[in-house]
């Protein structure tokens, strides 16, 4: 189960015309628009810092800011190389995950399965969902301390609402007909929940945890730009306050680079443990 | 040898109205049926008839608002392995391979592993399948996933198989095949087997008993033996025996009743 929608994979009207119009010039794959596109900004970025359009301090040229990058692999900035600062970024991350996860799947379970967990925890989902991770960071800063411990607190409770609400909605959304075969095959309701229910909502729950990767990341740079001794967001922000502008922006594209490998591995291990979902 | 018998049975749903009578239907109602083990009862009707409804009955997935379901004199309590379930569009599980799937009511008894799936080997082989094990259930043809279904049902080893149109989905050709299939695997496991069917001429040749249930609300209005299951499964081809004469007369005869009891609520 995977939530984007892609216009591609709809039947396009205008490709049946072709056959028609053979002399008609094949259309450039996606990618290649895509690659282009990317050229075309940097090539941009060059320009404009070449002949100084905009002053160096605000925009370095991109040969500087792979230069920035080189150094942050090699020396690094602010006391730690690149690899310690998205190493505790990443250490942040991942603590966090373990974390939501064995809180937020039972809990999708209770409100999935029961009346009772359903009223209890809705509500606090509810309100936890729609609030900016930002908004209570200053509260959990003064309940548990700068140190690790509130950036994890934030960034789990950033990624709970994703992971408990796909987990009860995978829950919910088990083939009556799968419950019923296995309780006339003679499942108790607590084999029914280990054999049919569980395993079902697996997809949806793999979606949940993707979701929850992709807030958790935005939420982790964030806090870490309010309150860090390391950690690629401190890292940027450091930067920022010395005007190191080639920094900043070496450490925006590893944080998007980063991003992008998370929601990529965490597609193929969906595809892994989940390959009969396409199949339902 | 076991019995299942409906006394008196009616059904309204939803079972539970907002107020009691309104946005209420009758769906059954004082349905009296036996199914002993050696017979195969085939329910016949038209769509509303409440077919699929008396199967839930008989599952335990629904309970009667009137009237007791027994099993050998003991009421039924919820669904249970002595009555189980192949469904029309399979219900088999998607994350395990066909042999798990069929190995999967033995390990709800607790059956060790290495003897669950020796034993899910043996069923694959009963049902033609003896090399299909590993296979993923979306790798299989409608027609080897009901046989994946059926036996999952006797790996239950139940004493009622509960037949919900399992041949409702496939084509033509592989219907009048596992027809004969099913004949033979019910002979042989010894259950008693209740089977649902939109098609009279499976109701005929397969069942034992043929029961035809009107609509509106759903009651039984005809009862008839019939014979072809035993001369299929004494050798008789299945072909041959739907050309025969009698069959044809009474697949008009059945045609018939089913078409008076339409009239009759067209009429009412």
């Amino acid at each position: 189960m995977t939530l984007s929608t892609d216009i591609d994979t709809l039947p396009q009207v205008a490709e049946t015309g072709e056959a028609e119009r053979p002399l008609k010039a094949r259309p450039l794959p996606v990618a290649i628009i895509s690659a282009i596109t990317i050229g075309v900004i940097i090539a941009a970025w060059g320009l404009a810092s070449a002949y100084a359009l905009v002053s160096p301090v605000f925009l370095p040229s991109p040969r500087q800011v792979v230069l920035a990058l080189y150094n942050l692999v090699v020396t690094g900035f602010v006391d730690a190389t690149l690899a310690e600062h998205v190493g505790a970024s990443l250490y942040r991350i991942f603590g966090a995950l373990i974390a939501s996860i064995l809180i937020g799947i039972p809990a999708g379970i209770a409100i999935g399965t029961s009346r009772l967990g359903r009223g209890i925890l809705d509500p606090i989902v509810e309100f936890l969902r729609p609030l900016p991770p930002l908004a209570y960071l200053p509260l959990i800063i003064i309940w548990v301390g700068i140190g690790e411990a509130s950036k994890i607190t934030v960034i789990v409770l950033s990624m709970l609402p994703s992971i408990i609400l796909s987990t009860s909605a995978g829950v919910r959304g088990v083939s009556k007909d799968h419950v019923n075969a296995a309780r006339s095959l003679g499942a108790s309701r607590r084999q029914v929940l280990r054999e049919v229910v569980l395993p079902s909502a697996v997809p949806s729950i793999l979606t949940g945890v993707r979701i929850a990767l992709g807030a958790g990341w935005t939420t982790l740079v964030a806090a870490e730009l309010v309150a860090a001794t390391s950690g690629i967001g401190f890292m940027i922000q450091s930067a920022a306050q010395f005007l190191v502008t080639d920094i900043v922006i070496a450490g925006i594209i590893v944080i998007a680079l980063i991003a992008i490998l998370l929601e990529y591995v965490a597609r193929q291990i969906e595809r892994r443990l989940v390959p009969w979902a396409a199949h339902r | 040898m076991s019995t299942l018998t409906f006394r008196s049975v009616s059904l309204r749903y939803p079972p539970r109205a907002a107020r009691a009578g309104v946005g209420e239907k009758l769906v059954l109602d004082g349905i009296d049926l036996q199914v002993a083990s050696h017979e195969l009862v085939a329910i016949i009707g038209r769509s509303g008839s409440g077919k699929t409804s008396l199967l839930n009955l008989a599952a335990g997935f629904l309970e009667p608002t009137a009237g007791t379901i027994t099993v050998d004199g003991v009421p039924i309590e919820g669904p249970s392995a002595d009555r189980a379930v192949v469904f029309q569009d399979d219900a088999l599980y998607p994350w395990l391979d066909a042999r798990d799937n069929i190995a999967l009511p033995f390990k709800l008894k607790g059956v060790p592993l290495a003897e669950r799936r020796a034993r899910a080997e043996q069923l694959l082989a009963r049902v033609g399948l003896a090399d299909a094990g590993d296979r993923r259930i979306w790798e299989l043809s409608g027609g080897m996933r009901q046989r994946v279904g059926i036996a999952r049902a006797l790996a239950a080893e139940p004493r009622f198989l509960l037949l919900d149109e399992p041949l409702g989905a496939l084509d033509a050709l592989t219907r009048t095949r596992m027809q004969e299939f099913l004949l033979r695997i019910k002979a042989e496991s010894g259950a008693g087997a209740l089977l649902i069917t939109h098609s009279i001429e499976e109701a005929l040749l397969l069942g034992t008993r043929i029961v035809v249930l009107s609509p509106n609300p759903g009651r039984l209005t005809a009862e008839i033996e019939a014979g072809f299951n035993a001369e299929v499964l004494n050798g008789a081809s299945v072909a041959a025996v739907k050309a025969s004469p009698i069959f044809k007369r009474m697949h008009a005869g059945l045609t018939g009743l089913i078409h008076a009891s339409a009239e009759e609520e067209i009429a009412a």
